[in-house]
């Protein structure tokens, strides 16, 4: 058993709401104390049946001002895996929210309307989905109740989409036509889509392969933490303390210290406490050198064949998400995983269209949910992959100093 | 399957792990709040191994209620000599006296809102800068939306529209002088998630988690246990049953579950095939308004 990750992008009025609920409602994860306040507040409808939209009602402040606050996490387990969806708002704030819900997905449920089509929305989740680059795109092309289950329109919006797809180089996408409302694909095959050949949503997330999503090519490690005990029977122990962000590392690899660009050799590593010969993403661990080499939070350990980039300028994307605009001349901290720096945002070279793609010049400010190609100037080097390449060490995000806000998400390159 | 591969209790230790040490590198003076809880319990179980071989480099602070059950007290006294962590005790009862509180009344006088007083001077005392807590988000609404590094202002409050937005596995705890920050390590976990990993860990319990005879007065249904803090009044119906504590807080506002699982296996299975929430279950403080823990939340509580 292991966890999926995603998120579902659209509106309340795509059903979204509706899915969210229906998965966990067939997926036994609510309760029967739970059930029985979504039925006080159902009793208004005439049909008797409960609202499954309800079960993801926000909170008093939201209903009272009509907002949504950006991401909720549920959870749902089944007997193959345990699910954890990023539900982000698609209305809005929507750019801001969805990268926040992306950022650790491993797949998206672009929800379609069939009714409406491929619309501008659904364009705008599948590039910020093509930015971050989630590796599984679900299309749940929803409400089919309301078109009688018709195949024809089913094939005009997967022909639609996957002109969209083409054009954003998204890959891996499973088109699936559904109820969330009447429960047709959900859990269980509708009879009602008989010329559809493909598994039902639940499913589907239940057995998409997932194991090769982890890099285990490339070794990436930050230290995040010096373990030093200093008692007396562990005078001597220096342990660094980090995630191995990709790939594995063996004891008596030859590795290079960056950016101090320090070689030496894996003397031992362990799990917990615990000694181990290797270990591999995504695991916690703890890497002892055979040197004794200054060390400190924010370094990278790496093998001597299979080196990063370290630079103190660098291509980026930046995706802005404070209300108060970026001041290019002004100096913000950039976070990179555990590294902490000073950075300048330089070189605004084109502003993207999250609807169109479209790159276009950048004049004035850069504001809220805007995303901006630029230059980042640093004054420490940093250790980086491309994020296209390794996104867990190609990510980074801007803190503005003086409010300690996080204002921007970084893709590096 | 590859050898290269975690199973998902793995994946979520990792990820907390990653969370403890992040705490630890980031702030000052950073806390554990223990309150003899299952959760606060795998806290210290997690936080144990991010920083093996050496010591959990920070205390364990208990907020005092006067209300607890002697079996967490034990477990709590025990679990800090065990992992040799400091641990602080601060009372909810001296902060009443030197802030001359009004003591709640009722048939089940909760302390558990007057926590949030003593927690926050607590907090001011030894100046902490980040509280680790075992909230989870599938306990209810409002942890739904909340970070897992959540910053709170000079008061303790979250303000649910002013969260820094939480990227990759990257955080951001900065904050201002005064404020402190709340982190929940667990926050991905379920319920089912904890008590596996409790027994895959195998990790000792308070007996009370374990069936025992107790005896109960039933109100609204749920099970409330005899004791000095709750007042039986004339009507009610002493009796003698075999109980277990599905969560453990004060023993006005938990409620027993009927059971006879004695041991590990048999409470997880019982766990599982449950059709009532933990919190709907065992929680008598959550069921006076909808928007309790959002409140609560706001005024800065956990």
């Amino acid at each position: 058993m292991d966890i999926l990750r995603f998120i579902t992008a659209g509106s309340v009025d795509d059903g979204k709401s509706t899915l969210i609920g229906r998965l966990l409602y067939d997926s036994k994860s609510i309760l029967a104390d739970q059930l029985e306040a979504i039925e006080k507040s159902t009793k208004n409808k005439a049909n008797g049946e409960i609202d499954l939209a309800l079960l993801t009602d926000g909170l008093r402040a939201e209903r009272e001002q009509g907002i949504t606050i950006d991401v909720a996490y549920r959870y749902f387990t089944t007997p193959r895996r345990k699910f954890i969806i990023a539900d982000a708002p698609g209305h809005v704030q929507y750019t801001r929210n969805m990268i926040t819900g992306a950022s650790n997905a491993s797949l998206i449920i672009v929800l379609i309307d069939a009714r409406q089509g491929v619309v501008e929305q659904t364009r705008r989740h599948s590039i910020i989905a093509s930015l971050l680059r989630i590796p599984h795109v679900v299309v749940a092309i929803n409400k089919m109740d309301l078109v009688d289950f018709s195949k024809e329109v089913y094939d005009q919006i997967v022909a639609d989409y996957s002109e969209v797809a083409r054009q954003l180089n998204l890959k891996d996408i499973t088109y699936i036509p559904m109820s969330a409302l009447q429960g047709d694909n959900i859990v269980d095959a509708s009879a009602k889509t008989p010329w559809y050949q493909g598994k039902p949503l639940l499913e589907f997330l239940e057995t998409i392969e997932l194991s090769k999503d982890v890099n285990l090519e490339d070794p990436r490690f930050q230290v995040q933490y010096v373990i030093r005990p200093q008692t007396e029977d562990l005078h001597d122990y220096r342990g660094y303390a980090g995630k191995v962000i990709s790939g594995i590392y063996k004891k008596g690899d030859k590795v290079l210290v960056l950016p101090q660009q320090i070689e030496t050799t894996i003397s031992k590593l362990e799990i917990a406490g615990v000694e181990t010969d290797e270990i591999f993403a995504p695991q916690s661990a703890v890497i002892h050198l055979q040197d004794d080499i200054d060390i400190s939070r924010g370094d990278s350990i790496v093998r001597v064949d299979n080196v990063p980039q370290t630079a103190t300028e660098m291509e980026v994307l930046l995706c802005w998400l404070d209300d108060k605009p970026l001041q290019t001349g002004n100096k913000y901290l950039l976070q990179h995983n555990s590294r902490l720096v000073k950075a300048m945002v330089r070189n605004l070279e084109y502003k993207l269209d999250v609807n169109t793609l479209q790159r276009q010049p950048v004049e004035g400010s850069v504001k809220l949910n805007e995303v901006v190609k630029a230059t980042i100037k640093t004054a420490a080097p940093l250790v980086f992959d491309h994020y296209e390449q390794l996104s867990g060490n190609g990510s980074a995000i801007l803190v503005d100093e003086t409010s300690n806000s996080t204002v921007a998400a970084v893709l590096l390159s | 399957m590859s050898s290269y591969h975690l199973n998902y209790l793995e994946q979520l230790e990792a990820e907390s792990i990653h969370i403890f040490r992040e705490i630890a590198a980031q702030f000052e003076r950073p806390a554990l709040l223990f309150s003899g809880g299952k959760d606060s319990i795998t806290l210290v179980q997690l936080a144990k191994k991010a920083f093996a071989p050496g010591k959990i480099p920070f205390p364990l602070v208990h907020i005092d209620t006067g209300h607890n059950f002697e079996e967490a007290l034990q477990y709590r006294d025990w679990l800090a000599k065990e992992v040799g962590a400091t641990l602080i005790v601060r009372k909810v009862e001296d902060t009443i006296k030197q802030r001359n509180l009004t003591e709640p009344k009722g048939k089940f006088a909760s302390r558990n809102w007057l926590q949030t007083y003593t927690l926050l001077d607590t907090i001011e005392e030894f100046k902490f800068d980040a509280c680790i807590g075992g909230a989870r988000r599938d306990e209810e609404k409002a942890r739904a939306k909340e970070r897992i590094f959540s910053v709170r202002d000079d008061f303790g409050q979250w303000d649910p529209k002013l969260q820094r937005p939480e990227l990759w596995n990257i955080y951001n705890g900065r904050i201002h002088k005064g404020e402190n920050v709340r982190v929940f390590p667990i926050s991905n976990w379920t319920e089912l998630d904890v008590w596996n990993y409790i027994k895959t860990e195998a990790i000792p319990l308070p007996s009370i988690y374990f069936s025992h005879e107790r005896e109960v007065i039933v109100h609204e249904g749920q099970l409330i246990a005899v004791s000095p803090f709750v007042t039986i009044e004339p009507n009610d119906i002493i009796l003698k049953k075999m109980v277990r504590y599905r969560t453990v807080g004060d023993m006005t506002c938990t409620a027993a579950v009927e059971s006879l699982a004695t041991t590990l296996d048999e409470v997880v299975d019982e766990i599982k095939a449950t059709r009532i929430s933990e919190r709907g279950e065992t929680r008598i403080d959550d069921r006076v308004t909808e928007a309790a823990m959002e409140d609560r939340k706001k005024g800065g509580y956990f």
